[in-house]
């Protein structure tokens, strides 16, 4: 495994690179969307003035709280990414980010779709809410956040050194999750068999 | 007197432990598991959650952005005098842990999608006491998050399929659940009671701290052999592969129907969460 330190916008050549296992520490625009906030970006064809290239996608509905007129992220760990499985292809046909951070890997679908849009899945460490705000920074601005409320909202962030991020799903379809949950099945089996006697 | 002001503050201060400091015993079954682990990303993902319970106290921000649902364990003397004065203080005590702490609005109406914003709702909060020997109270603040508790199961077996068939259905579970509810986990077993009573046991079984084991030795014995078999599954930390998937597997029990051998299991992240708070027979806080 190798770990690289990235910069948005994050190019096609360095996407084409990762492999499942590496380690990548993220830093530049990172944007949190959920269900809802990916329905509302595919409906409205994005944001106004809004360049999703190179950026970074991010499945949290963090804590937030305003002191005086600045937003200020307290907790923003990630979200179970395959609640948006089926959303995720076309998504990524409308919007050029380079990699989606979450957590718990997602199916077949998005599969195919980061290896048709040369994109990668980076896994951050689950309920790691503390640390993921530390990485995240400042908030650069917020969309969708009287409509859809805190935790769905789009949020945008500076982030800086933003992981660690393993790469789970990489852009030449591999999946690390494919990997264990074939190797868990398998050691499954031999408990029943050798153990239980079932 | 019920000292309203004392015990309203150490409930949310309670709530606020809940969500920021990871109770001793888990953060040291953590320590030992990324000490132990040979799989390179599941020590990476162990140190992650590492410093991520060192950045919370230090910062006092919640652990976890999925700050739960607020539920409520009591266990109430049936010589304690101001159980009526508690149970009423515990929803003004959620409403103003949400704004302090903050905590995550997290009560959605099933209906019509709404969110009171408050962590409160029809028939909530969920609370659940019961009665023991004494004058005192103990409340129990347990915030349980959604990713983990999706993961739970009920199983109405039957007698004869027992022990053996539960084993097999909870390796399953755990199996099929992979990295979904941020493991290494907690596993509460209930076993026995009836379907909505099995579900209740393996909650409180999550009550009960990770270094004691079920006081029967037979009951702590086969424990030990579910939290032998779900590790050497390989699911992992997060669900990468590793060698610990889990921390610890709770069973409570109570006798069942002899007709019916019901199972609940409750999955608990890694972000075992749970706070008490002792009130004495003059309504003060100990």
């Amino acid at each position: 495994m190798a770990e690289y330190r990235l910069t948005t916008p994050v190019d096609e050549e360095t996407i084409s690179k990762l492999k499942v296992n590496d380690v990548v520490y993220l830093s530049g625009t990172v944007f949190t969307a959920r269900d809802e906030a990916h329905m509302e970006l595919m409906e409205d064809g994005g944001v106004e003035g809004f360049d999703m290239t190179g950026l970074g996608l991010y499945h949290a509905g963090p804590v937030m709280k305003k002191e005086g007129d600045e937003w200020q992220v307290v907790s923003a760990g990630p979200t179970t990414s395959y609640r948006m499985e089926t959303l995720e292809p076309k998504f990524l046909d409308m919007f050029p980010v380079k990699l989606i951070i979450g957590k718990g890997g997602m199916g077949p679908l998005t599969l195919a779709a980061l290896k048709k849009n040369n994109v990668v899945y980076v896994s951050f460490t689950g309920g790691a809410g503390a640390l993921a705000a530390k990485g995240l920074g400042k908030v650069k601005t917020v969309y969708y956040l009287d409509k859809l409320g805190m935790p769905e909202a789009v949020w945008v962030f500076e982030a800086k050194e933003f992981g660690p991020l393993v790469v789970s799903m990489d852009s030449h379809g591999d999946s690390l999750y494919d990997v264990v949950n074939a190797k868990t099945k398998q050691q499954m089996e031999k408990i029943f068999k050798e153990t239980l006697g079932v | 007197m019920f000292d309203e002001e004392k015990v309203l503050k150490a409930l949310v201060k309670g709530m606020r432990d809940g969500v920021i400091e990871l109770p001793l015993d888990v953060h040291e079954k953590i320590k030992e598991a990324h000490a132990k682990e040979t799989n390179e990303t599941a020590k990476n993902q162990l140190e992650a959650i590492l410093t991520n319970i060192q950045l919370a106290h230090d910062g006092q921000a919640p652990m976890c952005q999925d700050t739960g649902v607020q539920i409520f364990f009591i266990k109430a003397g049936y010589d304690f005098p101001y159980l009526k004065e508690l149970v009423k203080l515990v929803p003004k005590a959620i409403a103003k842990a949400t704004t302090d702490v903050p905590l995550r609005p997290n009560t959605v109406n099933p209906f019509d999608g709404t969110n009171p914003k408050n962590n409160l709702g029809f028939n909530m909060p969920a609370m659940t006491i019961d009665m023991v020997e004494g004058d005192g109270a103990t409340v129990y603040v347990f915030p349980k998050g959604g990713g983990s508790e999706n993961m739970s199961k009920l199983w109405m077996l039957t007698p004869a399929q027992g022990f053996k068939v539960m084993k097999q259905k909870i390796i399953e579970q755990v199996q099929f659940a992979g990295g979904k509810p941020c493991p290494p986990i907690v596993v509460g077993i209930g076993i026995g009671g009836g379907a909505d009573i099995a579900m209740k046991l393996a909650k409180k079984a999550l009550l009960r701290p990770l270094d004691e084991p079920n006081p029967k030795p037979e009951i702590a014995e086969m424990e030990k052999e579910l939290l032998d078999m779900i590790n050497s599954l390989g699911v992992g930390a997060m669900g990468m592969g590793g060698d610990t998937t889990s921390l610890a597997v709770q069973i409570e029990y109570t006798n069942r129907h002899p007709a019916t051998f019901p199972v609940g299991m409750v999955i608990q992240c890694w972000c075992d969460r749970r706070q008490s708070i002792k009130i004495n027979k003059d309504g003060m806080v100990v």
